[in-house]
Formats: structure tokens, sequence, C-alpha cells
């Protein structure tokens, strides 16, 4: 069981057997204005690894954009553009257009240049929403990730779609009457699924290895791909900066953000979650967002975490061959 | 050599611009301008034009996806119209700040409130300070030829800036016109192919796009405006290269019998026709009226207005948009605050027309231009024939 939270040899093996999957080289470098413990930029310099050089990178407006790019610095050591807050997946698409018809057309060398585009909860879940539903049905051989920090990060903290319920934010604060947001988080893999994206991923940087694995299986994918990473904000999240990757790992572990991928509609697992999870608790109580709340709201959302779990893991077990799943049951 | 053809003029448009070669295509449909887009992914789909046509969601990923494909050192083509355009608008100034030659059409619609599908000119007149160059077409023939013109103009590298061309929907985008049809090969001798000052490739990395602090932002509006008002050589130059190899010569301003005239309207887009022969009834009747056409709307073009209202005792600037609470309509301003360091200025008189698709007939001109000449309007400006 890969829980590093309380098993430390995960930690241990990982930097033994990272340094030789891991490019040394870097595209997305230090330098930059990120807080301390920003889970987001440190997910970027990954995602930029695993990539490699073959790669234009379209970036929406928030927090990575500003942090990365002040004029005349760049941390990019990709070609990189920045356009405008809802439109990356345009953007991005019209890359993946112009770099497709100059290669058909001899104006450029004839290799593959994989378009990716990357924006936050907010440039994606929301305001971008509709250029990402564009591009992914258009079907651009192009990947979108999204850094889902829960919150409009780069304005302050506003409430997003990606928010979880009843975490405070500055637009959906936690006060005497209302506790924080009112709604639940927008499970926007799922509807990326539903556009017949062929490759739809949940990640981390938490587990370096599995986002980077699925950065560079989306690569491959000739057409639409899509990665949604949960990236810890301590800033907004209120939390120790020094925990950026622990949460991560208690995300996975309480149920919270499962790990999978969803290949041709097909669900798979790719980080095992303890078969006895930990309670939300467990996550929640470490982070101000969600200091404000009582044990029955805890256990509002422990109930509605666990319904997503059987409901992921019923798609997981549905994706499974006759194979699978006898080997399963007989384990 | 090309051909004298019949053939509506928003089809015509996209004829030109697929003449031009562009690698990348966005584009959205919306009246007027639909025909263009249409035709366009016609001629794609019929493999005359090798090209991506991107059949996006909404005009400001049609924009934005212009922008991301001009970004690779690819020629890009777009068009729309009015919500379309006000639509595109976060993206535009966005393209020229890139200094990308992004080239769209617009066949000019009025704006919502109450929804209206018919010309008139509000729609670029939001866009006016985008730092776009901006020409305006009278005719199908000038339509086919400035497609052509603006992707050299804009690709140009003292120029490096997005260029629109307006149309007047309906009243041009949907007419059937004579149109004298440049054919490749005299389209490949004009027109070069584009080489980009920097383009999104990881054979030479570039960040586009940056974040610019108090200390750099000014400096980056400034550049933009250097670059917009030195266009314009740029826009002289490419003009005689055209009227050398195609014989039809292009003016910021076209001046029509104004040598000797004492009041002069003027007007911008395909009115200008029918001006032109309301110049000509005055005339018959011993007025000395002339017409100014405004062709090149940004950079504005101050200097040749100058010499163009040279003699002249009354301007009759005729808009169609409104600037609500300004001074008059946007052409009005512009005309006055251009004029106003001359020390023998023609009187300037305003009338807004056409609003929405109402119609402007010879006899309107000829109405404007008596009373005008009268000098004496109840407002500075006045909403022509409109009631209430
Ligand atoms: C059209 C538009 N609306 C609003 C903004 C202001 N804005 C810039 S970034 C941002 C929030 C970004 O949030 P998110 O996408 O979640 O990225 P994060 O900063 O959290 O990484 C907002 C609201 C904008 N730039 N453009
Ligand atoms: S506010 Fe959050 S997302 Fe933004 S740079 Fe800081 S830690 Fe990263
Ligand atoms: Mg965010």
């Amino acid at each position: 069981m890969n829980t590093a939270t309380n098993n430390p040899k995960s930690v241990e093996s990982f930097e033994l057997y990272a340094p030789k999957l891991v490019s040394k080289e870097e595209f997305f470098v230090g330098g930059h204005r990120a807080c301390q413990g920003c889970g987001e930029s440190l997910a970027i310099r990954l995602m930029c690894k695993a990539l490699g050089k073959d790669t234009v990178i379209t970036n929406a407006t928030g927090c990575m954009e500003v942090i990365s790019s002040l004029y005349p610095t760049t941390a990019w050591r990709l070609p990189w553009i920045h356009v405008a807050f809802p439109n990356a997946a345009a953007v991005g698409s019209g890359v993946e257009a112009g770099l497709k018809a100059l290669r058909r057309k001899g104006k450029i060398a004839d290799r593959r240049v994989k378009s990716v585009a990357i924006g936050g909860d907010g440039g994606t879940m929301d305001i971008g929403f509709q250029a990402l539903s564009g591009a992914m049905e258009r079907c651009h051989d192009m990947l979108y990730v999204c850094f889902d920090n829960e919150a409009y990060m780069n304005t302050g903290i506003q409430r997003s779609s990606g928010t979880p319920f009843l975490a405070s934010t500055t637009t959906a604060p936690a006060g005497k009457k209302i506790p924080g947001n009112q709604v639940w988080k927008k499970n926007l893999p799922e509807i990326m699924v539903a556009h017949n994206v062929a490759y739809v991923a949940t990640a981390t940087p938490s587990y370096p290895i599995d986002f980077m694995n699925k950065v560079k299986k989306a690569r491959q994918v000739k057409g639409p791909s899509y990665i949604h990473c949960l990236v810890t904000c301590p800033t907004g999240w209120r939390t120790p900066s020094e925990t950026c990757i622990k949460l991560g790992r208690l995300a996975l572990e309480t149920g919270i953000f499962p790990l999978y991928e969803v290949e041709d509609g097909k669900y798979r697992l790719t980080v095992e979650v303890p078969e006895k999870r930990r309670p939300v608790q467990d996550y929640l109580k470490g982070q101000g967002r969600f200091r404000h709340l009582t044990p029955d709201q805890i256990q509002v959302i422990q109930e509605r975490v666990d319904i997503e779990w059987e409901t992921l893991m019923i798609k997981v077990n549905c994706s499974k061959s006759k194979e699978e799943l006898r080997a399963q049951r007989t384990r | 050599m090309g051909k004298r053809i019949g053939m509506e003029i928003a089809l015509a448009a996209a004829e030109a611009a697929a003449l031009c070669r562009p690698d990348v295509i966005a584009a959205y449909p919306i009246t007027p301008n639909t025909h263009i887009p249409e035709h366009l992914s016609d001629i794609v789909a019929e493999g005359r034009l090798d090209a991506e046509f991107i059949c996006v969601e909404s005009e400001h990923s049609a924009i934005s996806a212009c922008c991301g494909a001009s970004g690779t050192g690819a020629r890009t083509f777009t068009a729309t119209s009015s919500q379309g355009l006000l639509y595109m608008q976060e993206v535009l100034p966005i393209v020229s700040a890139m200094r990308l030659p992004v080239i769209m059409a617009i066949g000019n619609r009025a704006i919502s409130g109450p929804i209206n599908i018919w010309n008139d000119h509000s729609d670029i007149m939001y866009q006016r300070d985008t730092g776009w160059v901006s020409l305006f077409a009278a005719n199908g023939q000038e339509t086919v030829d400035m497609v052509i013109q603006v992707f050299k103009i804009g690709e140009h590298r003292d120029v490096m800036l997005p260029v629109n061309i307006n149309l007047d929907g309906f009243q041009l985008t949907h007419v059937v016109e004579p149109i004298i049809m440049p054919d490749q090969e005299e389209v490949d001798r004009f027109l070069p192919a584009y080489v980009p000052y920097a383009a999104l490739h990881p054979d030479n990395i570039v960040s586009m796009g940056t974040l610019g602090m108090p200390e750099i932002y000014a400096e980056a509006q400034k550049s933009k405006n250097v670059a917009l008002v030195n266009s314009k050589k740029v826009i002289l130059e490419v003009w005689k290269e055209w009227e050398k190899q195609f014989g039809r010569k292009y003016e910021p301003i076209q001046s029509y019998r104004t040598e000797d005239a004492d009041i002069a309207l003027v007007t911008m887009g395909s009115m200008g026709e029918t001006a032109e022969i309301a110049v000509d009834e005055l005339r018959k009747q011993g007025v000395k009226a002339g017409l100014l056409k405004i062709k090149l709307w940004r950079p504005f073009p101050f200097d040749d207005l100058k010499k163009a209202v040279k003699g002249i005792r009354v301007l009759a600037v005729t808009d169609r948009a409104v600037s609500f609470g300004g001074p008059g309509g946007p052409v009005f301003s512009e005309i006055r605050s251009a004029l106003y360091d001359v020390p023998k200025r023609p009187k300037i008189v305003n009338f807004i027309i056409g609003l929405g698709g109402r119609d402007i007939q010879v006899e309107n001109f000829m109405d404007m231009v008596r009373r005008a000449t009268k000098g004496k309007l109840s407002e500075p400006y006045e909403f022509y024939g409109v009631r209430g």
C-alpha cells in the first residue's frame, strides 16, 4: 500500500527510482514568483519534464501566468503563449491547427510538436468552460491540463465551481448564517469523459510519477486528452506550506480525490486507495478554509465522499474484463 | 490574368482570402458575414485551398484560435459582424499588442438593443481603439482588392499588426457586383510568403503575452501606437504596388469633384456610391458640391484630410454610429479634432444616418447638402430623418 503519510518507506523508494525515471532537464525554471509550497507551480514543473521539448504551452490567465512571466523575465523554456483568462483551450486549438498546417505545407520541421493548454480551475471549469468544451469536441490533437486549486487564487481566493462544499472563500465566506460554499464541486473529469475524450485522468503532484506517466500517456494520444490535477495552494487553503505534498496524499487516502484514468471510456484506478479509507476529517482538519466546520457538517461531507467513491468504483469495476474481476474475487 | 465576374461580394471576399493561401481560418456564423466563412469552408472542403478550417464554438474562440495560430507563424483569417465582433473584443487589443497580423473581414451590422441584423458601423466603432489597422471598402472590387492588400500590409516587418476590412452588411456582403478577380499567379506575385518575426516552436523558444508591470505597460501601449501610426507609410507603399500591378488606385481619402467645391459630404463605406450620384445631381443644379470618401480609418489620415478640405467651406460629415452622450458621431468628432488647428477650416456639421439599415437615398444626401449649406442645424449633430 502506497500510503506515504504514514509510511515514509515509499518516499525513500521514490528517491531511489525517481532519478532514473525523471528527466533532469528543466523546462519550467526557478526564479518565478510562486508562493512557498505552491502545488501548482510544482505540478507544472513536473508536467513540463514529462512533456519534453517538442511542446507549445498555452497558459490561461491566473496565478501561474502571473508568477512565471513578469516581463522581461520568463520561467518558460518551452514555447509559451498567454492571451487571456477564458480562452486557453481556444488559443491552444489554434496553436495545434497552425502547427499542423505549417508542417503539412513544409513550412516548419516535419515532426510532431504537441499543443498543451493549461489553466486554473477558474480558467477551465468556469469562464473557460465553453472554449474547453469546444476544443475537446473538435478533436484537436491537444492536451488540456486543469490545475485545480479550488478557487480563483490569483485574484484573492474567490469561489469557483471547483471549490469544495463548505470551504470558506472570499466570495463564499464562512459566516454566522452561511457556512461557506453552498454547493458541491463540479465534476469536470466526468464532463470530459462525456465529451468522448480519448484519455481523461486525475492527478496530483503528490504522486509525481503517476502524474508524469499520465502526462506522457496523454501526450501520446493523437487527439484530445484531459488531465485534472489537484494542486495545493497554501495561501488560499490557509495551510502551512510544508503540507503541500501531504495534503494531496490525504486527498487520495480519504477518497476525496481518487487518482484514476479513463481510456476510451474505461475507468482504472492508478494509485490504490487504502481498503479502509481514512476519514475525511484527516484531510479537512489542517486546513484554514475548513476550520469552521462542525462535526455534523463533516459527517455530511463524509457521506457524500462515500457515495462518490462507490459511484466511481462501480465504473471501475464495470470497466474490468471478466478475468480481472475473477482475479479480484479470488485475491 | 484576372477575370471580370459577377459574384456576391461575400463570396468574392472569401475567394480573395483563399487566393492569399491562409494556413488557418477560424470563424463563427453571424449575419451578414456568414457567407464568407461558409464559402471558405467550401473552398477548403473542395480541396482548392490547403488550410485548417476551425469550426469554433464562438467568436471569442474564433479570434483566440486565430491568435494562437498566428503565434505559430501561420497566416490566419477570420470574419464576423456585430455581436460577434463585440464578443471578440476582449482579445482584439491583445492580438495587436502581440503584433500578430490576423486578418478579419467585418460585414458591418448594427449592435443589439434592439437586435437588428442590418447595416451600420456601430460594431467597428466599438473596436476603434483596439490597435488594428482598419479599412473601409465602398464596393465589391474594393473589398476583393483590400482583402489581398491587407495581408501584405499587416505582415510587413514595419507593421506587424492585425487588420480589419469593413464591408457594409447586406449593402455589400449580399450584393452581386461585377468584380475583376485576380488570378492565383497574380496574387502570388503580389503577396510574398509570410515570414513571422517570432513563432511558437521548440526550435526557437519564445514567451508571448507576458505580464507587463507599470514600468513597462505604458511603453507597450506607446509602441503599439507608434507601429500603427507608422503603418501608414507601408499602406501607401502597398497601394502604390497594387496600382502598378493591377491598375486600380487606392488613397486614404478619395475625393470626388472637390477641386472647386464649396461643400463636401464625408462618407465611409458603401454609401459613398449613393453620395456620388447626389453630388452629380447637385452639380447639375449649380451647387458646387463634392464628396470625401474615407477608406483608411486607422491609422487616421490626418494630413490627407487637411489637404482634401482645402478651399471647402462646409463639410457635412455622415456617421453610421452614435457616441451616446458624446460630441456627435465618431467620424465627426475625429474630423473636427483633426481640423481644429487648421486656420481656415471649414464649418463642420454632422448627420447620423442609416442606423440599423435605415435607407438613405440620393435625395437624402442632396437634402443634407442643402441644409448644411444654409448652415443651421438645431444641434451640432442630427439624427437625420429620425422621429422623436
Ligand atoms: C475576463 C476576465 N475576468 C476576470 C479576470 C480576473 N481574473 C484573472 S485570474 C482570475 C482567477 C484565476 O483563477 P484560476 O483560473 O482558478 O487560477 P489560479 O489563479 O487559482 O491558479 C480572475 C478572476 C480576467 N483576467 N479576465
Ligand atoms: S496563491 Fe496559491 S496558486 Fe497562487 S502562487 Fe501562491 S500558492 Fe501558488
Ligand atoms: Mg484556481
